[in-house]
């Protein structure tokens, strides 16, 4: 028992390794939070009143509404004029093409594994490279472009395809759906666009890197992804952010939108600083992400690998419209040190014989704690709606917790709706029985996690996979004393 | 290659090895035999290194102290056990978990590591030794395994990771007739001039296909009884009654210097 215990206090002060902070040339608004602000805000991007107007009309509701207290999560009060609601690195010269990408900026994404040469080691992604508030980078747009795919940041989207950008922001998270996705419809700088054409099977994976640099700004973007029908995407996004004592705001909104026999899959590696052994600094990742299966057959696939934040708060769910369409949620949460997570997924059925997956695999050490919390609804028009849920806990050392709220509303006698839940500790037996066989115990545990949480990893696109496991393995590094 | 003194165990307050020493030379097979409780599971698991015992009292393998030893470097130094209850691990592959397993102790040996075609190569070899269907070996480890599947797949694992020591639990306990043999067999492939065997088993039917060199019975914690193969057909015959008499009379004598 002694060695596991030490083991796994070792694990709960597991190291970060991406919170180094870049040296680079910032632009940022005043602290705080007013008109001014996003009007600010609003004017550096060079964006149409219709766009000013949406971000006012959501921070006058922001004012009416209070910060929620539900979740099972314990942090300071947040103040919110003490935070930097924008700030963009400094571009050296107007960028022309990615040859022309600030060379620290560019350094910094090699450190962080992130090639945004085009023939880099992920030659088959493209990336849009978010730092702070903007995006500095986008790779292969011009290839993506011969297939009519649109891929860019929010901002630029917002110039060049105004009418689809206002068709569908706000059409799946409206601005007024809760505190944190109104402050973001408020104050949000940027984020990625994505649209893929009718019959369109985008032929590589797309990604956006979101990277905090700057102290004391939140960041706060925002995704959008269109499927017409029949296309196909698949999407992924990691994130990570220097070490700091201080708390740091992150609240995105991502929406989804999948037209009839359209397909979106949308990975997420989140990685924000955590905070250090005694839960001082690290990210509060408050998310709001939604997806809509607009149309008939359409499927939306979320799969999420959370191993940072200090806390982290969301439920990416599917609004399941469209007749036969189908919602899936594969999540891994891991909290150590003092990491709370309060995540699941929401699945909402509407249309007839919609079907809905949701495997939650939540990981706690140290003092972490894990909470799924999820909820199944199935209106009265969803005739013949299907869900399976299964939530699994794994405990490593006894100072942690594990806690499993689902909530189930059933209006269609017709529905199935299928829950199932464990919780384990690490086994002091599995862990025997691999040290015997010669492997060693920070080995061992790293395998032993890995396999408990595989149903989600062979979810995730191939190369991402081999960097979820080994974000696990890494984190798992100098664990033996 | 095993020299094993005067070995005590205990858990808490629970004594349960009492003084036990044995001999074990290269190449042999050495039987031990006891009833429910003697602690014959209890002095596998002491040599395998596992940690929720108070140990005291001196091992020597291959003349060195295998007590330090944690149980990855005992691995590496050539013991095995194989387990009474094989262990589940869901997710994991059979065949990952054996490679990562023969690759750890290959490195710690200074050996180059095996890709995975010979690993391959190795191991669809190996699994003829215990009849083992190729079916069941990407399936996750032990997992959803028949009794008789988890202890084949031992034996299995034992034939890919080649140990000078093998230590194998109650091998026979939930096999029916055929399966024994096919372990028995796969047990006696494996005997060889430089590997030695401990071989713990409650019945004797084992040791009619597994044929020991040595015969030891445990009762109370200690060994009362060695003797030849003959001695445990004698068991078979008398049972184990009046044996753990004798382990009790001999725990009221002071525990003196072990020959």
């Amino acid at each position: 028992m002694t060695a596991v215990s030490s083991e796994v206090r070792e694990f709960a002060s597991r190291k970060y390794h991406y919170g180094f902070v870049t040296d680079l040339e910032t632009d940022v608004a005043p602290r705080g939070l007013n008109e001014d602000v996003i009007r600010l805000i609003s004017a550096k991007k060079n964006e149409p009143d219709w766009m000013l107007e949406w971000r006012l009309k959501s921070y006058r509701h922001w004012l009416t509404l209070e910060e929620p207290s539900w979740q099972k999560a314990r942090y300071a009060p947040i103040d919110y004029q003490d935070i930097i609601y924008y700030a963009a690195p400094k571009p050296k010269v107007a960028l022309a093409s990615l040859d022309e990408v600030d060379p620290e900026l560019l350094a910094m994404f090699d450190k962080l594994g992130i090639s945004l040469a085009e023939q880099g080691r992920l030659s088959g992604v493209a990336v849009d490279a978010i730092v702070d508030s903007v995006s500095v980078a986008t790779t292969f747009k011009a290839k993506l472009a011969d297939v009519g795919v649109i891929f860019c940041s929010f901002s630029e989207a917002v110039q060049n395809h105004p009418d689809l950008v206002r068709l569908y922001l706000g059409s799946v998270v409206p601005y007024r759906d809760n505190y944190f996705a109104t402050l973001n419809s408020a104050v949000f700088s940027d984020g990625s666009f994505c649209y893929i054409p009718k019959g369109v099977r985008c032929p590589m994976e797309l990604s956006t890197y979101f990277r905090i640099n700057a102290a004391d700004t939140g960041q706060f973007e925002r995704t959008l992804i269109i499927a017409e029908e029949g296309a196909y995407v698949s999407y992924l996004e990691g994130c990570t952010a220097p070490m700091r004592d201080k708390n740091q705001l992150h609240a995105a909104v991502v929406e989804l939108v999948a037209l009839d026999d359209a397909q979106i899959k949308y990975s997420t590696v989140q990685n924000w600083y955590p905070g250090d052994a005694e839960g001082r600094g690290g990210i509060y990742n408050f998310v709001t992400k939604r997806g809509k299966c607009a149309g008939a057959n359409s499927k939306i696939s979320w799969t999420q690998v959370e191993t940072g934040s200090a806390i982290t708060w969301k439920y990416p769910g599917v609004i399941l419209q469209g007749d036969n369409s189908v919602g899936e949620f594969y999540s891994v949460a891991l909290t150590a040190n003092h990491q709370q997570a309060d995540t699941g997924s929401k699945m909402i059925h509407i249309g007839k014989n919609t079907s809905s997956t949701i495997v939650s695999k939540a990981i706690s050490a140290g003092h972490g704690q894990n909470t799924y919390r999820g909820l199944v609804k199935v209106l009265r028009s969803a005739e013949g709606a299907r869900n399976y849920t299964q939530c699994d806990s794994l405990l490593l050392g006894s100072d942690c917790g594990a806690h499993t709220f689902p909530y189930v509303e059933v209006k269609n006698s017709t529905a199935q709706v299928e829950h199932e839940a464990s919780t384990s500790k690490i086994g002091e037996d599995q862990l025997f029985y691999c040290r015997q066989r010669g492997i060693p115990e920070e080995e061992a545990i790293s395998m032993i996690v890995n396999g408990f949480c595989r149903e989600v990893f062979k979810e995730l696109p191939m190369e991402f996979a081999v960097e979820a496991q080994k974000l696990l393995s890494v984190s798992l590094e100098g664990s033996v004393g | 290659m095993l020299r094993i003194e005067n070995l005590h165990a205990k858990i808490g307050d629970n004594q349960i090895l009492r003084g036990v020493s044995l001999e074990l030379k290269a190449g042999e097979v050495h039987a031990v035999m006891g009833p429910n409780g003697s602690g014959k599971s209890t002095l596998a698991q002491v040599l395998a290194g596992r940690e929720d015992y108070d140990v005291t009292g001196r091992v020597l393998y291959e003349g060195q102290d295998l007590l330090a030893l944690s149980p990855e470097d005992r691995a590496a130094a050539g013991v095995f056990l194989a387990f009474q209850y094989p262990v589940e691990i869901p997710g994991v592959g059979n065949l990952y978990f054996l490679r990562t397993a023969l690759n750890s102790v290959r490195r710690q040996r200074g050996l180059d590591e095996l890709d995975a075609m010979d690993f391959l190569a190795l191991a669809e070899e190996r699994m003829t030794l215990v009849e083992m269907d190729r079916s069941f070996m990407n399936r996750s480890v032990n997992e959803g395994f028949s009794g008789g599947e988890k202890k084949r797949n031992e034996i299995f694992q034992m034939a890919v990771l080649e140990p000078k020591l093998a230590i194998l639990d109650e091998t026979d306990s939930g096999l029916d007739i055929d399966a024994l043999r096919i372990v028995a067999n796969g047990v006696n492939a494996l005997r060889s001039p430089d590997r030695a065997m401990l071989v713990i088993t409650h019945y004797q039917r084992l040791l009619d296909y597994i044929v020991p060199d040595r015969v030891h019975v445990m009762a109370g914690g200690r060994i009362v009884r060695s003797g030849g193969k003959d001695l445990a057909l004698e068991l078979e015959e008398h049972g184990y009654i009046g044996l753990e008499d004798q382990a009790a009379s001999d725990r009221s004598t002071p525990v003196g210097a072990t020959p």
